[in-house]
C-alpha cells in the first residue's frame, strides 16, 4: 500500500533474483485512462481502508498460494490522487510454469477489484463522482468461487 | 458496550465524518439492525443508509453480511461495493 509509484520491471526482477526455479513471472499492471465512456478525466482518487485493504491483500495472496504452486507473489496498490497515464495497481506472480503464474495473477486482480476496500473518484472537467461498482467484476470474481466449489466438491 | 464506527467514500461524505465511538444500543444484535438505528439519527445518517442492501459492511478488517452478529465487535465499518484494482 503505497501513494509513491512502483517500478513494475524492478519488482519482478526481485522475485527472481539468485533463483532458476522460477520458469515463469506475469506482471500486470493497472493504469489510470484518460478518458471513461466519451468524457476525459481529470484525475482519480483512491481511497483506502488502512489496515483492512493490507489484510485482504494478505489474505487473497494466501489463497493464490493455496490453489496454484507459486514461488512468490507481489502485489502494490496506491492509494491517493493518480493522474491519467500513472499505475495503479501492480500484480507480479512467478512459478515453475506459465499456467499457475497467469492464473494467479488474473484470480488476484479479480479479487482486488470486488473485496479489497479501494474505492475511485473519478475528477471530469469541473466535477467529481464516484465509480459504480461493475456487475461484470463481480462476475469475474465469482467465477473463481465457482471454480473453487467445484474443485471441493470433486 | 462501546464500538467504533468508520465510514468510507460516499457513505463518509454522506454522513459527514470519517469514524465515530458510539456506544451500542440495547437490542441491536446484527449488522442490518444497526444500520437502520443509525438511520433513525438524523438526515446525514438517513441519506447514506436510504438503499442498505446497497451498503457493505466489515467487523474488525473482514468482510461481513449484514445478518451478521456485532456482538464483540470492535469496529464496524460501512462502504460502498469496492472500486479498486
Amino acid at each position: 500500500m503505497q501513494r509513491e509509484p512502483f517500478d513494475a520491471a524492478a519488482e519482478a526482477a526481485t522475485l527472481t533474483l539468485g533463483r532458476s526455479d522460477i520458469g515463469a513471472v506475469v506482471t500486470f499492471t493497472g493504469i489510470c485512462r484518460g478518458v471513461e465512456g466519451d468524457e476525459p478525466i481529470a484525475a482519480l482518487t483512491l481511497e483506502h481502508y488502512p489496515g483492512m485493504a493490507e489484510s485482504e491483500i494478505e489474505r487473497h495472496v494466501a489463497e493464490a498460494a493455496d490453489r496454484w504452486p507459486l514461488l512468490g507473489v507481489t502485489v502494490i496498490h496506491r492509494h491517493g490522487r493518480i493522474t491519467p497515464g500513472e499505475d495503479i495497481v501492480l500484480v507480479v506472480t512467478a512459478s515453475s510454469h506459465r499456467e499457475a503464474a497467469f492464473a494467479a495473477a488474473e484470480f488476484l486482480m479479480d479479487y482486488l477489484k470486488t473485496h479489497a476496500p479501494f474505492w475511485k473518484k473519478v475528477e471530469k472537467s469541473g466535477s467529481k463522482a464516484w465509480v459504480d461498482a461493475k456487475a461484470t467484476d463481480h462476475a469475474a470474481a465469482e467465477r473463481w468461487t465457482a471454480s473453487r466449489k467445484r474443485e471441493t466438491a470433486e | 458496550m462501546s464500538v467504533r464506527l468508520r465510514y468510507f467514500a460516499w457513505v463518509r461524505e454522506r454522513i459527514g465524518k470519517p469514524e465515530e465511538v458510539i456506544e451500542t444500543p440495547s437490542g441491536i444484535q446484527t449488522v442490518s439492525e444497526l444500520m437502520a438505528w443509525l438511520a433513525s439519527r438524523g438526515e446525514e445518517y438517513a441519506y447514506a443508509f436510504e438503499n442498505p442492501h446497497v451498503i457493505r459492511a466489515a467487523i474488525d478488517h473482514r468482510h461481513v453480511r449484514s445478518d451478521a452478529a456485532i456482538k464483540g465487535a470492535g469496529e464496524i465499518a460501512f462502504f460502498p461495493p469496492m472500486t479498486g484494482g
